[in-house]
């Protein structure tokens, strides 16, 4: 009798959020799928479903193939991954920090990896291939002053953000000083600071994919841990987690993936913020669930954005950036009044 | 049943020595209650209990081996801690917060989870808390999110219960609640219970043994009803205090004034 109870206990509260959980999780998908057709859909040249369908067979010769399979597929794809690398890496740093005002770019973590970034398209334009490795160890680099300069016998939510906003503010100090000096070399690096994805092609697939999955792997192998690290260090020890290294490792998959993102979009922020809370709002802190939903979510948020960016003012295209901004920044403020 | 004992364990925080050559060993299967003035090193005993800090001298023997030499998980199969003033994040429920407590005994091949599901279960039917496990934790009262906490640490399944002030910052029918709960799962699955306390009638009522800390230093321990009287209240805590005995027959300690 008593362990007829215990099962059936185990039963209800196992089974039932779970369903939920996938039900959100499906929605979460369906929203992805959408937003990378629109992207694929809509721009100067509209283009119908049964076309991107047949453009994907090989040698079709669909009216439109050139324009889908040149244009349009590498930037969707692009737009995808790199909103659900910078969601991802939002929704790890919000747990290793434990700050739910933890983004890349709010943190000075894009910082890092756009001065790096900036000095080697500005610097040493030739070393193009390096822009990645480089961005990472900037976006490394920045992550473990901020944590070193936030920590004091301890981790508090308020002394992270300012202190990612010293670096921050001290990075950007550095990158307006190339600018300035390089004024010469700067168009290209200015579309890079407000993070863009016009002419985003197959190279930058190449540059992002191996990042985004691999990024994607070790987020959800470390699902558990980071589940712990919202517990606070006390408790995750006792439970058995060692706290340093989980966070340091995960720290390094965050800035990963933030450092990919940035490498080939620029300095695109908000991102990180508002997909993984919005992603919370319906699915809980579960980091097995919550993970899978936000990179589901920050595909369809960056993609469906990026296509706004291309319509709204067609034939002038807005960064994405500045659209993410002017949804982001008020979210921004919405959190704060609600949380602190 | 574990064994777990310190020995001549000496404690520096911040080059300020909080415990000195302090050799003692905590009965098994029995409740052990340590208690002193603030700032007398207690928590800090019992988080090094845990392997959390080095000791600048000494060590803590946990079934004949060093706490230090354990890896992390399989300490938290032996022994659970449940420091003061934990937070949740507002979102997570009680059965999840409890499932948590799984994580030492997780494998990422050929994983249990009947095992870890009827470890939960039955944590949440120890404490009293199985009717609340779809709540928010955020949203428990005190006594309630105290048990939710015990529930996490049970599902641990340790051998050795460690515990911070348990019933700090809660009404007098909760302290009860928890002490009661502390005591049952003493008595019925013979965990070892080592527990922070403020309150020396609680010590007296709920505790086996107790360790008196002052001054770095154990300056007394052994069975409460002989350890815990006014003269050491004085001279431990600088109160007078008075003495008498209740109507359910248990001898009452209540604090009259500061020694001047």
């Amino acid at each position: 009798m008593m362990l007829n109870n215990q099962e059936k206990t185990a039963a209800f509260f196992w089974r039932t959020p779970a369903k939920k959980r996938i039900l959100v999780l499906a929605l979460f998908a369906v929203l992805a799928m959408a937003g990378c057709l629109i992207s694929l859909m809509k721009g100067s040249v509209p283009v119908s479903v049964s076309e991107i369908l047949q453009s994907m067979l090989p040698g079709s010769g669909a009216t439109n193939e050139q324009i889908i399979y040149n244009i349009r597929l590498p930037r969707t794809i692009v737009a995808a991954l790199t909103g659900m690398n910078l969601a991802l890496s939002g929704a790890i740093l919000q747990a290793v920090m434990k700050n739910p005002l933890a983004d890349p770019h709010i943190i000075g973590i894009s910082s890092g990896a756009g001065l790096a970034g900036i000095s080697i398209m500005i610097l040493y334009p030739a070393m193009e291939y390096l822009i990645t490795p480089a961005a990472f160890i900037g976006a490394m680099g920045a992550a473990v002053c901020i944590y070193l300069l936030a920590w004091k016998g301890g981790i508090r939510p308020v002394r992270i953000i300012l202190a990612g906003v010293a670096v921050s503010s001290f990075l950007g100090a550095g990158i307006s000083a190339l600018l300035i000096f390089y004024s010469d070399r700067v168009h290209g690096a200015l579309m890079w600071m407000v993070g863009g994805l016009s002419a985003r092609s197959w190279p930058h697939v190449e540059i992002i994919l191996p990042y985004a999955v691999a990024g994607f792997l070790f987020a959800m192998l470390g699902s558990r841990q980071l589940n712990l690290l919202q517990l606070g260090d006390e408790i995750a020890k006792g439970l058995g987690l060692r706290v340093e290294a989980a966070r340091l490792l995960m720290t390094a998959v965050a800035a990963l993936l933030a450092a990919s993102a940035v490498s080939v979009v620029g300095l695109l922020g908000f991102v990180g913020l508002i997909v993984p809370h919005a992603a919370r709002l319906l699915i809980g802190s579960d980091y097995r669930f919550l993970l899978p939903a936000t990179a589901l979510l920050g595909i369809a948020v960056v993609t469906v954005s990026d296509t706004f960016a291309r319509v709204v003012f067609a034939p002038t295209e807005l960064p994405v950036g500045i659209i993410m901004a002017a949804v982001g920044a008020p979210f921004f403020l919405f959190l704060l009044r609600r949380q602190l | 049943m574990s064994s777990l004992r310190v020995e001549n364990l000496s404690i520096c925080i911040g080059g300020k020595k909080i415990l000195s050559d302090i050799s003692y060993e905590f009965p098994a299967g029995k409740r052990t209650a340590i208690i002193g003035p603030n700032g007398s090193g207690k928590s800090t005993l019992l988080q090094s209990l845990a392997g959390n800090g080095y000791p600048a001298s000494g060590r803590v023997m946990l079934d004949e081996h060093d706490v230090q030499g354990f890896g992390k998980k399989a300490l938290a199969r032996h022994l659970a801690i449940l420091p003061q003033g934990a937070q949740v994040p507002p979102d997570i429920t009680v059965a999840e917060l409890v499932d948590y407590g799984r994580f030492a005994h997780r494998r990422w091949f050929g994983n249990d989870a009947r095992a870890d599901r009827e470890a939960v279960a039955r944590a949440l039917e120890q404490t009293k808390t199985a009717d609340l496990s779809s709540r928010l934790v955020a949203t428990l009262s005190g006594g309630e999110r105290q048990r939710a906490w015990l529930a996490m640490a049970l599902a641990q399944q340790p051998q050795i219960l460690l515990l911070d002030e348990p019933t700090t910052y809660l009404d007098i029918a909760h302290q009860l609640e928890v002490m009661q709960i502390v005591t049952q799962l003493n008595h019925e699955s013979a965990l070892t219970v080592v527990m922070v306390l403020h309150d020396i009638n609680h010590a007296r009522q709920y505790a086996d043994e107790v360790v008196v800390i002052k001054d770095q230093h154990i300056v007394a321990a052994g069975d409460p009803n002989c350890v815990l009287d006014p003269l050491l209240l004085e001279r431990v805590f600088g109160v007078t205090a008075d003495v008498f005995v209740n109507a359910a027959g248990q001898t009452i300690l209540s604090p009259l004034a500061l020694v001047k």
